[in-house]
């Protein structure tokens, strides 16, 4: 048999870019998937007979590009920037064009000014930010050079731009998104835009403190150079997970599907290997796993193994999803009210006012769902049509909030659930129901068990004030190494997060390829 | 309560009531209250104890002559059982628990992730899947969210189980007259059960004093019925019943440690620089890094790979007379170098000791040339001395009797 240098637990994005870097740097690498396929939340599966979705993620807005480069990624597409346009339902639309609205449509002159003075501002912040984001994150108690010196960036950026610039920087950084858009906008639909912007996956309502950090992270992605961008590749969404496999089986990495660890070996402090499911060991002096940081330090590694504190601090670690996922599969494509024909292929975003996003969230503190959630949209078939069968169309709708743990249970909630979103959907899209030839919900609990997701979370884990940067996932276990030696963290849960980046995975890598111990 | 079946959360709330009331009593406390003369009490972890009940010099040599009765139910108890027991305490505690037979007891401490002690005390194995910790300082949260991944039931018993220490030359005459028989078969740090009252009693052959002695669990229930027994057997044999400050003599005799009175535990120290390692408070030699993982190991080997160890205790032996309490330690007169956290005069060793802590190199590399100053409060004014004190190792006072078996009778 075989020996390898590294097992990666997890061929999700995350874990192929990693087994891809380490690779590439020399290692030999096998990454253990327990899905049929790889692709973690980008896997497409068949939702009904002839319809099939590409997966939970349905756009691309972060993807980095260095690392694309790296990996060696073949990916197309991200050339054309998709639009995204807000429905109200007054039949009035919006439409933000090229990078996150670098011109607006369906808005006042004056209003597309104040969009652009504020698209302006937090881009430049969150530029900030990106710095931080972009490599791991400092050490606490051991500044590298390398820190330093992207302080000092942040800090010269900041200065360069005046005195007032890093004073507003500071006074905004822990804002709440409402309030920010009230500075700025008067426009209720783009004030509700950007509210749903900043809490898309976050357990956050626009009001939350701290909830403009979604938003800025969201704005800390980039397509093709252009910040906040976004695009589906050519072929669709499906074609991502292929586009990393290959890239890992050029660069030598062995993948075996239907391969679920059960556990990972550790004693006294140093990893060993992994045990699978099925009871085989396999042996490897560096463990990186690329799935969620409480599956690996709750299950995978003996809690034996792991301080009292530590493993406290991961099970506090707060990682229930809110997000809801349907696919529809309709006989033909639908037709939202005031939808221009040219941003059909691009982002709808259902949602009146910031306040709906608000009202919205108020139930998902207790345990209930949204009565009149928000959602955003995209027509997959459109760019993919092998997804529907010729003339069919599908839909894909994040649909938020539908919190994890529901107090009726989902069992109970989830036709009341999916009945609400489709008479969302039925009221901006008149006739849309009609055409439903399947529909499927996932809730975070459905999502939790088919893509082996703790809490169905978007982020593997709140990418919350908390949970960010040295405390992400949790302090001990921040710069993806971990208290026990030769296992890593490189899915979302790590630095810097969720979204199909790549970051998490390829930092991951580069860390243990830099031979760093610490 | 049970951790398999309930939440930490709700085994916590379930726990605390021993908060509501200032000062509990012991289940002993009717008998004390009875003999005692001074009124002389303090807090003992939320409970009244004598701190002397008759005459503190006359408690400290009923320890060491004849038999000294110790009321020591306010120490923290916690069962722990189940399938996992063993392996549960093993990655909570310093010393490898596999080792611990059915029936024996250990003297352990236990560690935070950074290797910082939270306690130490002492470890009864019970059965097979069946232990009672007995320590100082309260930990249900901790030892509630050390159970994640076992399958173990842990269970407070501090207010249920009432303890007594039976201690002193004569300690072993007391419990052969009162009935106890077999129990000059115990050895040192042996568990056996007797009956009593219709129930058990648990009588191990452990103590606090460096003496002969043994300590004696039992339900609330029967309590003064136990206290009654032994009461009676002693008289012949000089029993008396004692409060902290002669025990607490006879301890810094025996030269051990008292949570948060030499060192600080590290839930309850507030400042950064106040923790310590096991090393840091002379336990290193519970520490085996050769068992299975547990709390703190690899904070605690990589203080010692890197020299990072700030502190070490030591024993002193101090010229003079006079109690150096809570002294100032230095290095050629000038250089502080520590403090003394526990002094008396013993009687016993007829030596002026100490216990202190020093911060390296002073104590490791420095050991000589070491003094203290003692402030004597004489009348209204402070007496200051500088006091020539020397290393040495303890225990202070080393009793054969202590570990005979069968005990002497002399
Ligand atoms: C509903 C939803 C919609 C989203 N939409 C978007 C979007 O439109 N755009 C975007 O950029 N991001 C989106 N995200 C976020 C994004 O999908 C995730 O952040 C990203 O997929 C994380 O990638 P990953 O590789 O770290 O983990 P994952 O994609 O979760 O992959 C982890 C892999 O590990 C495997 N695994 C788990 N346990 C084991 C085990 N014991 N043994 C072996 N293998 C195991 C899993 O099967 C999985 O394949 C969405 C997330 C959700 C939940």
């Amino acid at each position: 048999m075989t020996s390898f240098d590294a097992i990666v637990i997890g061929a999700g994005h995350n874990g192929l870019a990693a087994a891809t870097r380490l690779a590439k740097g020399g290692r030999r690498v096998l990454v253990l998937e327990a899905a049929n396929e790889p692709g973690g939340a980008t896997r497409g599966r068949e939702f009904s007979p002839g319809f099939r979705s590409a997966g939970l993620a349905h756009l691309v807005n972060r993807l980095d590009a260095e690392v694309a480069k790296d990996i060696g990624l073949d990916l197309k597409g991200h050339e054309t920037l998709l639009p995204t346009t807000v429905l109200d339902g007054s039949g009035k639309a919006i439409t933000l064009n090229g990078a996150y609205g670098e011109s607006i449509d369906g808005v006042s002159a004056e209003e597309q000014a104040a969009f652009a003075a504020m698209r302006k501002k937090l881009i430049f912040q969150a530029g900030i930010l990106k710095r931080f984001l972009r490599r791991p994150p400092p050490q606490i108690g051991a500044v590298s050079l390398g820190d330093l010196s992207t302080l000092a960036g942040a800090g010269l950026s900041l200065i360069r731009k005046g005195r007032s610039e890093g004073r507003d920087f500071l006074r905004m950084l822990l804002m709440n998104v409402a309030d920010v858009t009230d500075e700025y906008l008067t426009d209720d639909r783009l004030k509700g835009l950007l509210a749903f912007d900043a809490t898309l996956g976050i357990h956050l309502g626009p009001r939350s403190p701290t909830s403009l950090l979604g938003l800025y992270y969201r704005l800390t992605g980039d397509v093709a150079g252009r910040t906040g961008g976004q695009f589906v590749p050519s072929g669709g969404m499906a074609s991502i997970a292929p586009a990393f496999r290959s890239a890992a089986e050029k660069a030598g990495v062995t993948i075996r599907c239907a391969t679920p660890v059960a556990r990972i070996l550790a004693d006294r402090g140093r990893a060993s290997g992994v045990v699978l499911g099925d009871g085989t060991e396999i042996t490897a002096p560096v463990v990186v796993s690329a799935v969620h940081p409480q599956t690996t330090f709750l299950r995978l590694v003996d809690p034996a193994e792991s301080g009292t504190g530590f493993v406290r601090s991961v099970k506090n670690v707060r990682s229930h999803g809110n997000v809801a996922k349907l696919d529809l599969a309709l006989d033909r494509i639908p037709d939202f009210t005031g939808l221009p024909a040219e941003a059909r292929n691009g982002r709808i975003v259902l949602v009146r006012s910031k306040e709906q996003v608000e009202t919205a969230f108020n139930p998902a503190k207790y345990g209930e769902f949204s009565t009149d959630p928000v959602m955003e949209i995209t027509l997959p078939s459109l760019s993919d049509p092998s997804l529907a069968p010729s003339g069919a169309c599908t839909l894909s709708a994040l649909v938020q909030y539908a919190p994890y743990r529901l107090k009726a249970g989902w069992e109970h909630g989830k036709p009341a659930f999916l009945k609400i979103v489709l008479e969302v959907l039925e009221r901006n899209a008149p006739g849309i129901g009609k055409s439903i030839l399947a529909a499927n919900l996932m809730t975070p609990v459905d999502i939790e068990a088919e893509y082996n997701l703790p809490g169905g979370h978007w982020h593997h884990g709140e990418l919350q004030a908390d949970q960010l940067l040295v405390n992400r996932p949790t302090g001990a276990a921040s710069g993806y190494k971990t208290p026990i030696e030769g296992l890593y963290l490189a899915s979302a849960g790590a630095h810097p997060g969720g979204g199909i980046s790549g970051l998490p995975g390829w930092n991951a890598a580069r860390h243990i390829l830099s031979g760093a111990t610490a | 309560m049970n951790a398999m079946t309930k939440s930490a959360a709700d085994l916590r709330r379930a726990a605390r009531d021993h908060i509501r009331v200032p000062r509990l009593e012991t289940p002993f406390h009717e008998r004390l209250m009875a003999i005692s003369e001074v009124n002389d009490w303090y807090n003992w972890a939320g409970y009244k104890a004598p701190h002397s009940l008759t005459d503190g010099e006359l408690e400290y040599f009923a320890i060491r002559s004849t038999a000294a009765l110790f009321d020591i139910s306010p120490m923290v108890k916690y069962r722990i059982a189940g399938p996992d027991a063993e392996r549960y305490l093993n990655r909570l505690t310093l010393r490898d628990v596999r080792k611990l037979g059915v029936n024996r007891v250990h003297y352990t401490a236990w560690c935070d992730d950074h290797g910082h002690v939270l306690d130490d005390g002492t470890l009864f194995r019970l059965g097979e899947q069946e232990f009672r910790v007995c320590c100082q300082e309260r930990h249900l949260p901790w030892l509630l969210d050390s159970a994640f991944g076992f399958t173990v039931d842990i269970r407070e018993e501090t207010e249920e189980i009432a303890g007594l220490a039976l201690q002193g030359p004569t300690s072993y005459a007391v419990l052969r007259d009162a009935g106890f028989a077999g129990v000059e078969r115990l050895k040192p740090f042996d568990i056996a059960t007797f009956p009593h009252e219709g129930g058990e009693v648990t009588i191990s052959r452990t103590g606090f004093t460096g003496d002969l002695g043994y300590e004696l669990f039992v339900p609330r229930a029967r309590a003064l019925s136990l206290w009654d027994r032994l009461w009676a057997a002693g008289e012949l044999h000089a029993i008396r019943a004692i409060g902290y400050g002669a025990l607490n003599q006879t301890r810094i005799e025996a030269g051990f440690i008292v949570a948060n009175a030499d060192f600080m535990t590290a839930e309850a120290a507030l400042r950064a620089d106040r923790v310590r390692m096991p090393d840091e408070i002379g336990l290193d030699w519970l520490v085996d890094p050769d068992k299975p993982n547990f709390n703190g190991r690899r904070a605690i080997l990589d203080a010692r790979r890197n020299q990072t160890l700030k502190h070490i205790l030591v024993g002193l032996e101090i010229e003079g007379n006079i109690s150096a309490e809570h002294a100032i330690v230095y290095h050629r007169q000038k250089h502080e170098a520590g403090l003394v956290t526990a002094a008396t005069w013993s009687p016993t060793a007829k030596r002026n000791i100490a216990i202190a802590s020093l911060e390296r190199p002073y104590g490791s590399k420095f050991t000589e040339d070491l003094w203290v100053e003692i402030y004597a409060m004489r009348e209204l004014k402070y007496q200051k001395m500088m006091k020539r004190a020397k290393i040495v190792p303890r225990p202070f006072v080393k009793l054969p009797r202590r570990t005979a078996t069968p005990p002497g009778l002399k």
